[in-house]
């Protein structure tokens, strides 16, 4: 079922406009063009950039989440993902407005301003369950505190890193919205250029060369990622998270400051967005129950933001439901002994989807949905089927390990008390996974929220959301739209969090759940 | 009846796990699959559950073959090496969980859950957590929690190897009491605990059950020398029983139950022990236990064997004699392998 | 066996998401036909008149953004067998020759074309009508001229002058539709030859190149709410309208002898399903209500002539009686190699 999904709706377009460039020739004279390996360079080299940065960002961050008791660390969960949702051309104006000559260094500080939490939740999930014993072993055979993390702590967490280095790498390589705009047509990327090609220049033989490419890239980062997590989802001796995290100590207090910088940067451009919309007082958010300057919107900013709450929600659970199953699928297929390989290919194919340019799949939808009856080339429907695409990994990379990680004897032990198959899921699985499923509906939900390229191609004027009426506001001149416009990211921000927080409120049955990730 | 097990053979590609296995366990009887590990027996156990699907051969209860019987319906406690509690329900909800699958309501899945974990020692626990337990308490919630519904047949894979000695023993009682009357298949590697949890013990090697019988029995007359082994005898000598009375070149010993005939003795590290006469040789290395001290003695004709003496028994030079409780006695029906000297290890 | 249960709920899970995200549709049935409008993400138009049009006709309009002008085109192009709408609005000059060229268009010649749409005919086909246009020019910021006692610049040559040092932002004609127009102008204007020498210029007095007009008007642009430190960008001769402040005089101005003008069309897609309403559609399209709101609600000039321009228009952001423009078909041919010697020449 995930997999037809995949199939429809990611393989046949896919294929199709890359057959349909192909068939044009003309790709290897774009291989052969050095400017095309410039192209490559500079791809990968700031995505890999953003990795490391992120990385380096979000590791303290984890560890304030994983293994510390402060008070308001519940705050500092929820507030991390919020530069999720920000429209990508809000985020670019911040980040001119804080590094006006910026070029490549605010495009890497830009792309890893939105995935420190992907990072920090993931190995977070991850360390919040590792014993505490083996790095204390390691500081009674005399081991210095850095050294006990960089000999103990990292090598068990470095499955977590890779598994979230992949997807952040992921994020990094076909980011759009930023590069283009602080890096213009100076600073371009493989998903800057393939967007050019096919939207504007429609040459699909350069943009399949140049797709083809970003694909063996993001393969070769997935192989990668693969083989990182299947180190991890071996046995890990999980234990529930309240037995490991303590008030810091000593030199952790460093490490809490460091996170907390880190938390406090990323608020900085929230923090000018805020500040904008009060620029002019509060007639940006009186007017968010109009329609904008001399009617700029067709709906007033409240409107948007309830639609942006009710697509959201359609495309979350969506998303969730097909990552969920595509989750159970491949764990029951590794527990049916299923050759490996197979499990693992199905694995990175469901991961492509974060890997290709989103206007591929866009111009590929145009030629071959109409196929479909109903033809949803234009309907509404595709963003939450868009955006499941998005999602649906993530999902995946969330709840797998956790699933992986129970003991099969512990759902023998359940059936032979004489609970079916699909009870044992519900009294074994979905318990213990719960906490995982919640953060997967919780980003899911942040992706939703803040998607705009499907949802600005495909929403009725009567239906924009708020990052597609914050992008209207901001392409219009007048004082008005625009602190409307800053206002409205506000607004953008408190329903994320309000989102965001109320997921991650519902109470698990079971408190000792082992998943979080 | 209860359950019989015939012919049954679980293969993992092209390794037979389990090959050819008769077996019964009687309504009200506790059969002990004792083995030592990577035998097969954990394998037939599951087999027995319905978690592993059988190559050949059946599975039956009262006769009737559970082929078709997936495991939940099979009402077969199953009880694991480290309880496999489920970590997000407490106590009580992990030993009411079998009762609410059978829809128990729940004031009279109250009373049971109380009841049994009376039986197990732990009144009171209903709202623990299950994981902050210790392995002992894991252990005996998981048993409540296996008994709770009134299993047909409680299967125990390997119950008590997941804890320290000293719970060991005292569980192992507790586990003997709660299980009388019961009908139950234990898998252990342990023959202390197979003989204090049985009443009939059968033998497994390689995937075969090599021998069956009351405790006794198998304790005192294994089917072979790869059998005693297992069973604690270190080595063999060759010896004729005749009138009660095995004779061999270390001595004579007192086997009242002994066929007569040419037979191998088995002999434990207990089966040699200081007396008044017998085989002389000197202590060359002595080891301390609790109550009693291991010896190794070179006899005078060059060969070493084990013993036992009292803690106070400290001379260089010591005569020792066979003890019947110590040695395990085999039948001529096939040559045993030794050299007709004492073997050693 | 527990493939069952799994399969039944994402079925109900997907056809409850269908539910709740396709009841947008249904309130526009009602017995009525539909027109679906494929359009780029600029179009606006009040609500009031598109109801009205729907209480005359019986028919609703079903608008699809699909992305900006080049966009559209290309979606167009590609789907040009099975079109996914009925009739096209936003089609511009810069890329009508394309669409013209793949034969996207089905002719048909609205009565009201001849009052005044005529005048930005591409060919004779009649396949693509014009509905507005918009005019992109520099605009200026006059306080920040006046605080630094600099006469306000005119003419392209002007801001080449060493005294404009530093005050030019424009926008990157690969990535943004106003900075290909200006470059578009530019050429017009200067010829093939001059205008080279003229970016060069420009380069020499510290020229800022930005990726898109957001971050050129609303950031680095002196006159507008961002307040930045650039007096001059290149913007729309109608922008000015919009920065009309307190005292009902605008803040910015346009200046008109630097002008490129962009033309939209629109045009009845070759296998539209209902032809006839995507006819009435384009007539409603030109119509004297629908042509009085275009500036308000697209920021964009009316095709129609005599058609009265709101009242803070006629101050603040009246239409350049002289815009630049190029052929469709000359642009089409060199709009790439235009935009790649620009880049030689401007970021190389």
């Amino acid at each position: 079922m995930p997999l037809g999904f995949l199939a429809v709706f990611f393989v046949w377009p896919v294929v199709a406009i890359l057959r349909l460039g192909l068939g044009e020739g003309g790709v290897l004279t774009v291989l052969a063009s050095p400017e095309t390996w410039r192209l490559v360079a500079f791809t990968v080299g700031q995505a890999a950039a953003s990795t490391a940065v992120a990385l380096v960002a979000g590791l303290p961050v984890a560890f304030l989440l994983a293994r510390t008791s402060l008070p308001g660390l519940g705050f500092v969960r929820v507030v991390i993902l919020v530069p999720f949702v920000l429209p990508t051309v809000v985020v670019g104006l911040a980040f001119r407005t804080l590094l006006p000559d910026g070029g490549a260094f605010a495009i890497v500080l830009a792309n890893s301003f939105f995935n420190v939490a992907v990072v920090a939740r993931t190995v977070a999930g991850l360390w919040s369950h590792l014993d505490r014993r083996a790095p204390d072993a390691a500081r009674s055979l005399g081991a210095s505190p850095l050294r006990a993390f960089t000999s103990v702590t990292l090598p068990a967490l470095a499955p977590a890193i890779g598994s979230a280095a992949a997807v952040v790498f992921l994020f990094c390589a076909t980011s759009f919205g930023v590069v283009l705009i602080l890096g213009g047509s100076r600073l371009r990327t493989l998903e800057t250029e393939i967007y050019l090609r096919t939207v504007e220049l429609l040459d699909l033989s350069g943009a399949a060369a140049l797709s083809l490419l970003q694909l063996a890239a993001v393969v070769a980062a997935l192989s990668v990622g693969a083989v990182a997590r299947r180190r991890r989802e071996s046995a890990l001796r999980l234990r529930a998270p309240a037995s490991v995290a303590r008030r810091p100590s000593g030199g952790e207090w460093v490490v809490v400051g460091v996170a907390l910088a880190v938390v406090g940067s990323l608020m900085l451009p929230i923090v000018v967005l805020v500040s904008r919309s009060l620029a002019g007082g509060l007639a940006g958010y009186r007017a968010l129950g109009s329609t904008g300057y001399a009617g700029s919107l067709q709906v007033s900013g409240v409107d948007a933001a309830l639609n942006s709450v009710r697509a959201a929600t359609d495309a979350t659970f969506l998303a969730v439901t097909l990552g969920a199953l595509a989750s159970v699928v491949l764990v029951s297929l590794s527990r049916s002994r299923v050759r490996r390989g197979f499990v693992e290919t199905m694995d990175t194919a469901l991961m492509l989807p974060l890997g290709v340019s989103a206007v591929t799949v866009g111009f590929g939808y145009l030629i071959t949905l109409n196929l479909l009856p109903g033809d949803l080339r234009t309907s509404p429907v595709l963003v939450p089927l868009a955006q499941a695409l998005v999602v649906t990994p993530l999902v995946i990379r969330l709840l797998l390990p956790v699933l992986r990680s129970i003991d099969s004897r512990l759902r023998q032990a359940a059936a032979s008390l004489g609970a079916s198959p699909l009870r044992v899921w519900r009294e074994v699985d979905v318990p213990l996974a719960g906490r995982s499923l919640l953060t997967a509906i919780a980003f899911g939900y942040v992706v939703a929220l803040g998607e705009f390229g499907a949802t600005s191609f495909l929403a009725r004027p009567d239906t924009a959301t708020l990052p597609v009426a914050i992008a209207r506001l901001l392409s219009r001149p007048g004082e008005l739209n625009n602190q409307m416009a800053y206002a409205a990211c506000t607004l953008l921000i408190l329903v994320t969090i309000a989102a965001v927080a109320i997921v991650e409120s519902v109470r698990v049955p079971g408190r000792a759940a082992v998943g979080e990730f | 009846m209860g359950l019989t097990v015939e012919g049954l053979t679980v293969r993992y590609g092209s390794l037979a796990a389990v090959s050819d296995v008769d077996l019964a366990v009687a309504d009200g009887s506790v059969v002990a699959l004792l083995g030592p590990s990577g035998c097969g027996k954990s394998t037939l156990l599951r087999a027995v559950a319905g978690l592993e699907p059988p190559a050949a051969g059946r599975v039956c209860w009262d006769g009737a073959d559970l082929a078709g019987v997936p495991v939940h319906r099979r009402e077969f406690g199953l009880v694991f090496q480290d309880g496999q509690l489920f970590p997000h329900r407490d106590v009580a909800g992990n030993v009411a969980f079998g009762l609410g699958m059978r829809g128990v309501p729940r004031a009279s899945a109250r009373e049971r859950v109380a009841e049994l974990l009376d039986l197990v020692g732990l009144a009171g626990y209903e709202a623990r957590r299950s994981t902050e337990l210790s392995g002992g308490e894991q252990q005996r919630v998981a048993l409540a929690r296996a008994l709770a519904p009134r299993p047909r047949l409680l299967l125990l894979d390997e119950p008590l190897s997941a804890l320290d000695r000293a719970l060991r023993e005292q569980l192992a009682l507790d586990l003997a009491r709660v299980l009388t009357g019961t009908t139950a298949l234990v898998v252990t590697h342990d023959h202390d605990e197979a003989f204090t949890l049985a009443d009939h013990v059968a033998v497994m090697r390689a995937g075969r059950i090599v021998q069956t019988g009351p405790p006794t029995k198998v304790w005192r007359e294994p089917a072979d020398e790869e059998t005693a082994r297992f069973l604690g005898c270190g080595a063999f000598v060759p010896a004729t029983v005749h009138n009660g009375v095995a004779t061999c070149e270390l001595g004579a010993v007192e086997l009242p139950w002994a066929p007569p005939g040419e037979a191998v003795l088995g002999l434990r590290p207990t089966a040699l022990r200081p007396a008044v006469t017998g085989v002389k040789g000197d202590v060359v290395q002595r080891v301390h236990r609790r109550d009693h001290v291991r010896l190794r003695v070179r006899l005078e004709d060059g060969h070493e064997v084990d013993a036992v003496a009292g803690v106070l028994d400290v001379a260089d030079t010591v005569t020792l004699a066979l003890d019947p409780d110590g040695v395990a006695l085999i039948s001529r029906r096939e040559r045993p392998s030794g050299r007709g000297r004492p073997s050693s290890r | 066996m527990r493939k069952v249960p799994v399969v039944l709920a994402a079925a109900l899970a997907v056809s409850l998401a269908g539910c709740t995200l396709t009841e947008g549709d249904s309130d526009t049935g009602s017995g009525g036909k539909k027109v679906v409008l494929v359009t780029h993400d600029s179009w606006a138009a009040p609500k009031d008149l598109l109801d009205e049009f729907k209480n005359d006709t019986g028919i609703t309009i079903d608008v699809r953004k699909v992305g900006d002008a080049g966009a559209l085109t290309n979606q167009l192009v590609l789907t040009k067998d099975d079109p996914i709408g009925d009739i096209a609005f936003g089609v511009d000059n810069t890329f009508a020759s394309r669409a013209l060229e793949e034969n996207v268009f089905a002719a048909y010649r609205s009565p009201d074309a001849d009052k005044g749409a005529q005048r930005y005919q591409v060919d004779d086909s009649g396949r693509l009508t014009a509905i507005d246009t918009g005019d992109v020019c520099l605009n200026i910021d006059p306080a920040a001229f006046a605080a630094k006692r600099v006469p306000e610049p005119k003419t392209y040559a002007d801001l080449t002058k060493t005294e404009y040092r530093d005050m030019l932002v424009v926008e990157d004609p690969a990535t943004s539709s106003p900075g290909l127009a200006f470059l578009l102008g530019t050429i017009a204007s200067l010829g093939e030859d001059g205008w080279r020498e003229y970016w060069v210029a420009l380069k020499g007095v510290g020229m800022k190149v930005v990726s898109g007009w957001e971050e050129a008007y609303t950031q680095d642009f002196s006159g507008s709410s961002g307040q930045g430190d650039r007096p001059i960008v290149v913007s729309y001769a109608s922008s000015p309208a919009a920065e009309v402040g307190k005292d009902g005089k605008p803040a910015t101005k346009a200046l008109l002898d630097t002008c490129f003008r962009q033309v939209e069309y629109a045009g009845v897609l070759n296998g539209a399903k209902d032809p006839d309403s995507a006819r009435k559609v384009l007539d409603f399209l030109l119509s004297e209500k629908f042509q009085a709101a275009v500036p308000e609600s697209m920021y964009v000039y009316p095709a129609r002539s005599g058609v009265e321009l709101p009242k803070a228009w006629q101050q603040a952001a009246p239409q350049p009686k002289s815009s630049a423009t190029l052929p469709p078909a000359d642009i089409q041919q060199n709009r790439e190699r235009w935009i790649d010697e620009w880049r030689g020449l401007v970021q190389g």
